[in-house]
This record gives C-alpha cells, sequence and structure tokens, in this order.
C-alpha cells in the first residue's frame, strides 16, 4: 500500500508501465533488466523501487499487453523470466505517448507564459 | 489465462513470482559483489534496500489479479469459521439470539409487505376509488362506519353522468339460502350492478362475466360462482357452466367462475348475482343507501378531480328522482353530502395500518437490541483476544486488515443468522396463517415474497456490518504497545475497557423500556375493554344461532313469528338451557338492522324530521333481554302478548332515556314513533347501553321495537322480521352436541330453513376485541424477548466485569473488605446503568405512546401506572441479574487468587 503510494508521489499513474512498454519495444527483458535499463536511460533521475516493477509487469500480462516466458539467460546461465511485448501493448504504447505529449505541451504552454510574466 | 486456470493455477502463478523476484534479488545481489566488494550478506542487504520489502511486492502483484481479494476474503472466511467452531456455544448464542431478531422481523415485514405495500390484486389497481360519501347534515349517520353508501339512484346517475371515471359499480354483500343439495345451506352472495366486474377487470377463470344483458329487468337469471364454493360443491368439475341451481327459491343458471382469491374488495363469496329489478330505472327512490361504490379512475385523473366530480352530480341526482308526486328531493341539501373518495387499498386495509407499522416498529427495536447485544458479546470476545491481536498489530498488520478480519466475522454471523431466520420467518408465517388471527385483510396474500427475502438479506448484512463496526472502531485502533502492555496479567482492568459495553447496556435498558412500556399501555387499555359493561353477561355461556325465513317459505308475517315463537320454545326445553330469546341484531355481530330518527309526542314536530338525530334500531323477542343478561334499568321487556296483539310498544337504551326524558324512570309511559303514518308507542321499558359496534366504539343510542310490526312499504299489513339471530343462555353454550340438536330443533319446525350463525358471544366479542388482542400479543412477545436480552446484556457485563476484577476482588478481600460489599458493588455498577437506561427510555417512550395513541382505550398514553411498573420491573430484573453473577465474589479465595500471581 505504502509503496504504490509513494510511485504515485514521484511518477504520475501509468508512467512506470509506460517505460517498462517502450524498453520492452526496444528489446524483450526480464525483470532485473528493465530496472537496469529504466534506471540507466534516465540517467538515474528516476528513483524507483526496484520491487514496484512487478505489480506494474503483472498489470500489463493482465490486459495482455505483455506476454511472458522462462528462459535460460545466455549471459547469466539462470532461469530467467522473458517479456516481451505484445500487439495489443504496441497500440496501447503509442496511444499513451501521443496522450502524454499532448499532456505535456499542455503544461508548458500553462506554465510558459506565467514564468515569462513573472521574470519581467 | 480464463478465471478457472487462474484459480487452479493460482499456487504456481505465486511460485512463478516467488522465482521472479529472488532471481531478481540474486542478480543485484551478485552485482553489488562484483562493483562495489562487498561481502555476500552486506551486498544481499543493499539488494534488499534498493528492491523494497518482497513479501509485500509479492501481495501487491498477486493482487493485480483480481480473483486474489476474493482469495484474501475465503481465506479470511476459512479462518473466521475455524475460530467459530473452536467456541461453539458464542457461536450457537450468537447465531440463535441472530436467527431470532433477523427471523422476527423477516416475518413482519412480509406482512407488512403483503398487507400495506403491495398493490391490491386487480390490474392497475392504483385507478381504483371506492365511492364514499360524507353527509355531516344527517346527524346520527356518522355512526356507519364507512360515511354514508350509495342508494342505487345514485349509482345511476353516477354512472351516466360522470367524467372522471373510466367505468363504476356498485355492490352489496349478503347471503342467500341454497337449496336443493343435501341440506338447506346459506351461502354468501355478493349482489353487483352493471360495471361493477369490468371495474375491477379480473377476467373469469371459465364461463363469463355478468353482462348488461343479466341486468336488465326480466332477464333469465343467471349467477356466477366463487372458487372456493366451486371446489367445494362441484369439486372443480368445467361442466358446471350451464348448470342450475336454487338460491332463494329461484332458478338460476351458472355462467362463469371467478378465479382463486378474487374478492370483491375484501369481501369472499359463493354467488354472484345480478339485481336487474334493484337498478331498473322505471321504479327508483332516493334512499337505499346501502350499496358500496368501487370506480376505476381514468387515465391521469387525479383523486381529487374525481372527488369534485363525483360531488357535482349530487345536485344532478336531486333533479333526477324523486320519492313520489309530493315529496321534495331537495330536502337531501341538509344533509351536505360530499364526495370522500379513498384508494381502493385503503378501504381494504382499514386501521389494521397503524397497528401493523406499531409491530414493525416495535420488532424494529427487538432487532436493534439484538445487535448490541451480539455486539457485546463480541467485545467480550475480541477482549479475550486482545493479545493476540496486538501481537499482529505489533507484527506488521495494518489496522484495515484487522478491522477487516473483525467486519468479515460479524458479516458472516450476519448472514448465517439471516439464513437460520429466514426458516424462523418461514415458519412464523405458516403459524400465521394456519391460527390466521384477526380478520387481517390480505391475510391470503402473505408470503415470503422476493421482497422479503432481499429485506432479510440487507437486514443480515447491514446487522453485521452494524455490531462488526462497533467491536472493529473500538479494537483495531488501540496502539500495539499499549494493548501489549494492558494485556500482560500484572495489571488490573482499565477503565475505558468497559465503556463500550456499559453504553450498550444503557441502550439496551432503554429500548427494552420503550417496549415494555408499550405494552403494558396494550395491556392496560385491554383490561379496560375486558371491564367494560358491554351491555350483556356472561357471554362465554350465550349460544347464537343464525335463522331466516324467507317470503318462498312462509309468506305470512303472523306465521314467521309463530314458527320463530315455536323455534325458541323448542330450543327452551333442550337439556341444560335456561332461557331463549331472539333479536335482529345482537350486539357486535356486524349487521346494522335498520336507523332512522325518532318522533316524541308532544315535543318533535313532523317538519323537524331533517334535524332529529338519527337512532339505530333494533327488533327483539320477548325474554331476549332475560336471555342475554341485560339489565332493564326501567319498565318491563316485550310479552307474546304484546306482539300477537300487535300492542305499539317500545324499548328505549338508558343513554336515549337520559337524552330524551333526563332520566331512565322518566322514560316510562312516554310515546314515540318514527313515521307520521304510523302510530304512536308507548315507552316500556329501558334497558341498559349496548356496545352494538364493538367493545370499544361508544354505545349507540337505540330504539328497539317487536319483531312483528305494521307494515309501510307492502300491500300486506302487517311486516315481521324474517332474519333474526337467536340466543340461548346455557352451561352447554358452544358444545356441538348443543348445536346439533339446535339444527334438529329448527328442521322440526321447517325442514328448509338454512341455519347459519353458530357462535357464542365470547367468540363475537373476541373478534370485536382481535385487533387490540393482536397489537398486545405482538407488543406482548417483542417486549418479553426485548427484556429477557436486557437481562442476558446486564448479567454478561457484570460477569465479565467480576471475572475480570477477580485480582482486584482477591486483594480487596485480603486487605479485609466484606464480601457483601464488594457483592453490593457490583450490583450498584449495574443499578447505575439501569438507571441511565430508565432516564433515556422514559423519554422515548413518552414520545412513541403518543404515536399509539390511537390504539389505547381509556387510558393516557402518559398512564403513570405503566410507566412505573415497567420501571420497577427493569429495576428488579437488573438487581436479579446482576446478583447471580456478583454473588461470585463469596466464592473468591484470596490466598488462591494472589498464589497465581
Amino acid at each position: 500500500m505504502e509503496n504504490e503510494k509513494d510511485i504515485s508521489r514521484d511518477l504520475f499513474p501509468g508512467a512506470l508501465e509506460m517505460m517498462i512498454l517502450e524498453s520492452l519495444r526496444r528489446q524483450p527483458a526480464h525483470g532485473y533488466a528493465l530496472v537496469q535499463h529504466i534506471q540507466q536511460r534516465s540517467k538515474n533521475l528516476l528513483q524507483v523501487e526496484e520491487g514496484s516493477l512487478y505489480p506494474a509487469l503483472q498489470r500489463l500480462l493482465k490486459t495482455k499487453m505483455v506476454k511472458a516466458a522462462w528462459t535460460i539467460s545466455p549471459s547469466t546461465n539462470r532461469r530467467v523470466r522473458i517479456y516481451q511485448i505484445t500487439k495489443a501493448g504496441l497500440e496501447h504504447l503509442e496511444r499513451q505517448i501521443s496522450s502524454f505529449d499532448r499532456m505535456l505541451e499542455g503544461i508548458q504552454m500553462v506554465l510558459g507564459p506565467a514564468r515569462r510574466a513573472t521574470n519581467t | 489465462m480464463s478465471w478457472l486456470e487462474r484459480i487452479f493455477r493460482g499456487r504456481r502463478h505465486d511460485d512463478d513470482l516467488a522465482e521472479e523476484l529472488l532471481e531478481h534479488i540474486e542478480e543485484r545481489t551478485e552485482q553489488i559483489m562484483r562493483l562495489e566488494h562487498l561481502s555476500r550478506p552486506e551486498a544481499r542487504q543493499a539488494a534488499l534496500r534498493a528492491f523494497g520489502n518482497p513479501t509485500l511486492v509479492q501481495t501487491h502483484s498477486r493482487e493485480v489479479w483480481e480473483w486474489s481479494r476474493l482469495e484474501a476474503f475465503l481465506v479470511d472466511l476459512k479462518l473466521v469459521a475455524r475460530r467459530l467452531s473452536r467456541s461453539p456455544g458464542f457461536a450457537v448464542t450468537v447465531l440463535l439470539t441472530l436467527s431470532l431478531g433477523i427471523g422476527a422481523n423477516t416475518a413482519v415485514f412480509s406482512v407488512v409487505d403483503s398487507v400495506l405495500l403491495k398493490p391490491l390484486p386487480y390490474p392497475e389497481s392504483d385507478r381504483l376509488v371506492t365511492l364514499s360519501l360524507q353527509a355531516p347534515g344527517a346527524a346520527g349517520l356518522t355512526s356507519f362506519r364507512d360515511g354514508l353508501l350509495l342508494s342505487p339512484s345514485m349509482f345511476l346517475t353516477f354512472a351516466e353522468h360522470n367524467r372522471a371515471f373510466q367505468s363504476l359499480g356498485v355492490w352489496s354483500a349478503g347471503t342467500a339460502n341454497l337449496t336443493g343439495i343435501a341440506q338447506p345451506e346459506e351461502v354468501h352472495v355478493i349482489t353487483v350492478s352493471r360495471g361493477l366486474l369490468e371495474t375491477l377487470a379480473i377476467p373469469p377463470l371459465a364461463g363469463r362475466w355478468l353482462n348488461a344483458d343479466d341486468q336488465k329487468p326480466n332477464a333469465s337469471k343467471s349467477v356466477m360462482i366463487g372458487y372456493g364454493f366451486w371446489q367445494r360443491q362441484f369439486g372443480g368439475q368445467q361442466n358446471v357452466i350451464g348448470q342450475t341451481i336454487r338460491l332463494d327459491a329461484q332458478s338460476w343458471q351458472i355462467v362463469g367462475i371467478m378465479p382463486r382469491g378474487f374478492k370483491v374488495v375484501d369481501t369472499d363469496f359463493d354467488f354472484l348475482r345480478p339485481a336487474p329489478s334493484a337498478f331498473d330505472p322505471r321504479h327508483q327512490i332516493m334512499e337505499g343507501f346501502a350499496w358500496n361504490g368501487v370506480g376505476r379512475l381514468k387515465n391521469g385523473v387525479a383523486i381529487g378531480q374525481a372527488d369534485a366530480d363525483v360531488t357535482s352530480m349530487i345536485p344532478v341526482w336531486m333533479d333526477s328522482w324523486s320519492d313520489g308526486p309530493k315529496s321534495n328531493s331537495h330536502f337531501f341539501e341538509v344533509w351536505r353530502i360530499t364526495a370522500a373518495l379513498k384508494p381502493l387499498k385503503q378501504q381494504v386495509i382499514g386501521n389494521i395500518g397503524n397497528v401493523l407499522w406499531l409491530v414493525m416498529g416495535t420488532i424494529g427495536i427487538v432487532m436493534l437490541i439484538v445487535c448490541t447485544n451480539v455486539a457485546s458479546l463480541l467485545l467480550v470476545r475480541a477482549d479475550s483476544r486482545q493479545q493476540e491481536l496486538a501481537v499482529r498489530a505489533a507484527l506488521g498488520a495494518g489496522r484495515g486488515r484487522i478491522a477487516r478480519e473483525l467486519i468479515i466475522e460479524s458479516v458472516a454471523l450476519g448472514a448465517v443468522g439471516g439464513g437460520a431466520g429466514i426458516a424462523v420467518a418461514y415458519a412464523a408465517l405458516r403459524l400465521l396463517s394456519a391460527i390466521g388471527p384477526v380478520n387481517l385483510p390480505r391475510l391470503s396474500e402473505i408470503s415470503l415474497s422476493f421482497e422479503s427475502l432481499c429485506f432479510t438479506a440487507g437486514l443480515s448484512i447491514f446487522s453485521g456490518l452494524f455490531f462488526g463496526s462497533i467491536v472493529s472502531l473500538k479494537y483495531s485502533r488501540v496502539g500495539a504497545a499499549a494493548a501489549l502492555r494492558r494485556s500482560s496479567r500484572t495489571a488490573s482492568a482499565g477503565r475505558d475497557r468497559h465503556r463500550s459495553q456499559n453504553v450498550l447496556v444503557i441502550a439496551q435498558v432503554a429500548m427494552a423500556l420503550v417496549l415494555l412500556v408499550c405494552a403494558g399501555l396494550m395491556m392496560r387499555s385491554f383490561a379496560v375493554l375486558l371491564n367494560t359493561q358491554p351491555g350483556f353477561s356472561d357471554p362465554e355461556h350465550l349460544q347464537t344461532m343464525r335463522v331466516a325465513i324467507l317470503p318462498s317459505l312462509v309468506s305470512d308475517p303472523v306465521a314467521v313469528t309463530h314458527a320463530q315463537n315455536e323455534i325458541a320454545d323448542k330450543v327452551a326445553q333442550l337439556p341444560g338451557v335456561s332461557s331463549v330469546g331472539y333479536a335482529a341484531d345482537v350486539p357486535m355481530e356486524g349487521l346494522e338492522p335498520n336507523w332512522n330518527s325518532i318522533f316524541v309526542q308532544g315535543r318533535d314536530a313532523w317538519g323537524a324530521k331533517s334535524t332529529l338525530p338519527m337512532r339505530l334500531f333494533n327488533y327483539t323477542s320477548p325474554n331476549y333481554f332475560h336471555t342475554m343478561g341485560s339489565r332493564m334499568i326501567a319498565g318491563r321487556e316485550f310479552t307474546w302478548d304484546d306482539v300477537y296483539n300487535q300492542r305499539p310498544v317500545g324499548i328505549i337504551s338508558e343513554n336515549l332515556a337520559r337524552e330524551l326524558f333526563g332520566s331512565a324512570q322518566a322514560a316510562i309511559g312516554k310515546q314515540i314513533t318514527y313515521f307520521q303514518r304510523v302510530p304512536w308507542h308507548q315507552v316500556i321499558g329501558v334497558v341498559e347501553d349496548a356496545r352494538h359496534n364493538g367493545v370499544d366504539a361508544p354505545a349507540p343510542a337505540i330504539v328497539y321495537w317487536p319483531t312483528m310490526s305494521e307494515n309501510l312499504y307492502g300491500p300486506e299489513p302487517l311486516d315481521a322480521v324474517r332474519g333474526v339471530t337467536f340466543v340461548v343462555h346455557s352451561q352447554r353454550a358452544g358444545s356441538e352436541s348443543l348445536t346439533q340438536e339446535m339444527q334438529q330443533a329448527v328442521w322440526q319446525i321447517n325442514g328448509e330453513l338454512p341455519v347459519s350463525g353458530l357462535r357464542t358471544m365470547q367468540e363475537i366479542t373476541s373478534k370485536s376485541l382481535a385487533r387490540t388482542s393482536f397489537a398486545l400479543t405482538m407488543l406482548g412477545i417483542a417486549a418479553t424477548i426485548a427484556l429477557a436480552l436486557g437481562i442476558i446484556g446486564i448479567y454478561g457485563v457484570i460477569s465479565y466485569s467480576v471475572s475480570q476484577r477477580t485480582r482486584e476482588m482477591g486483594i480487596r478481600i485480603a486487605l479485609g473488605a466484606q464480601k457483601s460489599e464488594l457483592r453490593w458493588l457490583f450490583v450498584r455498577s449495574a443499578l447505575v446503568l439501569t438507571c441511565a437506561g430508565l432516564v433515556i427510555g422514559f423519554c422515548a417512550a413518552a414520545a412513541v405512546a403518543q404515536l399509539m395513541r390511537t390504539l389505547l382505550f381509556g387510558i393516557s398514553p402518559l398512564d403513570p401506572l405503566s410507566f412505573a411498573m415497567v420501571a420497577l420491573i427493569l429495576v428488579a430484573a437488573a438487581a436479579l441479574a446482576s446478583l447471580l453473577p456478583a454473588s461470585r465474589v463469596f466464592a473468591i479465595d484470596p490466598v488462591d487468587v494472589l498464589k497465581v500471581e
């Protein structure tokens, strides 16, 4: 419960899922690799508790945005669960990104002039 | 993954997840070891910190799959079941209490739902209204129970000129003699006008309705039969249609059968017959106000508009008809007749609504008491689980988690109790229809309906939530540390631990007081009613029997009187019979033979008729008052000489004598009559008042005439009352043997005479008291349950308090306290709680008693005796309930108690 609150404080709902889907679009990965990837790409700006990734993955699995399969990792020689984005996931990601872009644009339009006004 | 797979693969799914998480942490650990050169345990610590709580992550991941919530619920349920099975005594007590409470509520709700809430069993029954009228200008007429009924001429006017009704009709219930079958039988007949069946709109089960042709003069005689009669008399055979039967010595052809459960408004019947002559427009007068009207409003017409419509037709009626060439039909203007239409449902339910809502309210209070009782039982149990709950809280169980579990336990108890309650309700309803107590309207329609079951489900869950939230509010917020400290055995019980229980006990006492006061008031009313002089005595030894001699059997009025006289003599000779008399109507039988105003010689002018009040007329035989045990205040009864010689004599009731002449003695010898053409009659006797319309209704002013008198309307000079009720005073009253011998006596005079109405006056009186006794019984049951639960509540709290304070008591005894003083300590605390409850309860009871004012008779709603008695009972019960557990302090041995420490 508290964990979820922390996420929502740092990120908006759905952000984590979006990042997971984006990472998986580049290539299928298992949980640990996903965390590594997100942290590297964000240059550690986003401090995500690693565990919170898994409920998000379960949500994606449930809505059939991703699928999972157990394989042997070639690098570590261990049994890992590889996640792969589905077609539905791809479509969802596209929609999310475009609506996210629009939202960002909107926020900037609101914040932009106001900041200028206070600056002058 | 389908839901089915999800359930079966649930465990594997969990294993996958666990493996995945372990894998993740392992990988991170290795990375940290590699990059930061830490030891494995240190690296693992760091990895776990970065990861978060794996168990929690796993729980959250599992919760993503919605079924996990249900799974958690099932787990909780399993826990609840396991815990309850470990304390069967507690579980059985709670479930028994709950099932009785919920069952009683369901049963009463079913009755309220079927009788008061459900629409009447006619199509679009909300458009049906009764066509009742008011006539405030007709003094005395207000004694008619339902205002002024309609006359045939009124019906004809209304049917022709109305604008508000789709259809309307009138009906009148009576009896007829059915002959030609093994024994002559008196059957129930409803005479209907055209339009009545169309208004009620229930199609026949077989055959056809009575139609307009059947109502035409000289139509062939057609009749419809009721379902009950069809089954009883014809075994449900289809071929009865077209058969001929003999009613009142005339042949009628059966043309249709009405379906099961069909009643005309609230009246059941054997036959429905048309009345061609009664509604023949060629022979109509103004009077004959004996017909009940029913109308079906046009779509969208409000009852107020219909009211105005009917009122506007009264002048039309006065213009259209007359009583003869010299009469003035606008005389009725002084009656000030207006419409007083009521929804038909209101007419059917009558005044039982008050009683039922009262019963529903009281049974609802019982449910509240049940809930508080269960809540205090749960509190005691939760208290003994305090340590367990505290430990769980300390180990990280959230407040919500513990509260959820406590509430699930309560709701589960409520649900199981509700399930058992349905069985209780079913049994109670079966019992109710079997007894068929108070001529409760719509009794046959009462059933455990879908609405009742919804009500039960709602009530069960709501009560579970109610007492569950009391418990969980108290226990889920207890700080773990404080709870752990307090539940250690070295501390004495804290004060606040008892606070909730004390509040519950006060609430219970207050609610029990309200119910006991209501029951007490009802009981006092009933006692007053029983002590009321009904105008006759020794009702359990008075047997009644109704015999009607129709013109088709004996036409001469003198011969009719002789036959009645002979029957009376024959019955008087039966063994064990001490006296016999007869009258057109005995009190409370529900018949009203006649109403009219009377003139006093030398005082009332003939023209003053419209200003004179209406008096009830009854017709009695010699020896009638002696048989009934009615006191003659002055003068004497009729004799057979008076009857056969047609002496103009009359007897009046005491209240009428006082009103007209000042005293009973002064009335003797005065001359009265009721019509200009009728000779003056001498008052020869004054008899005590009779409560003709029921024990709880005031005694009307009554004039008694001999059963044979001058005929005002027909060609014959004399007329005799043909339907009379015989009254027999006998120690054998009510026995099968006496009634059979009486019937034989009647048939010795004439083998074709039908006999009915074999009852004792006690039965007739009880029926009149039925409403009060029904309310009394229900309130009595509710109050008894409330008192028992209140006692259990007080007992439980004191008993628990004694067990909790055993250690403290041991120390006190060791220090020299007297045991009897310690016992008093507990009893006193119980009495303090009771008194607090009494104060609150008194205020509530005073308010509730105002609401039941209409049900009370002869006492004030704030009757001090009822209130004082109830307070005394409750204090005594509380003292007793606390004395028993408090006496356990005598068994405390200080040495034992202190040794345990």
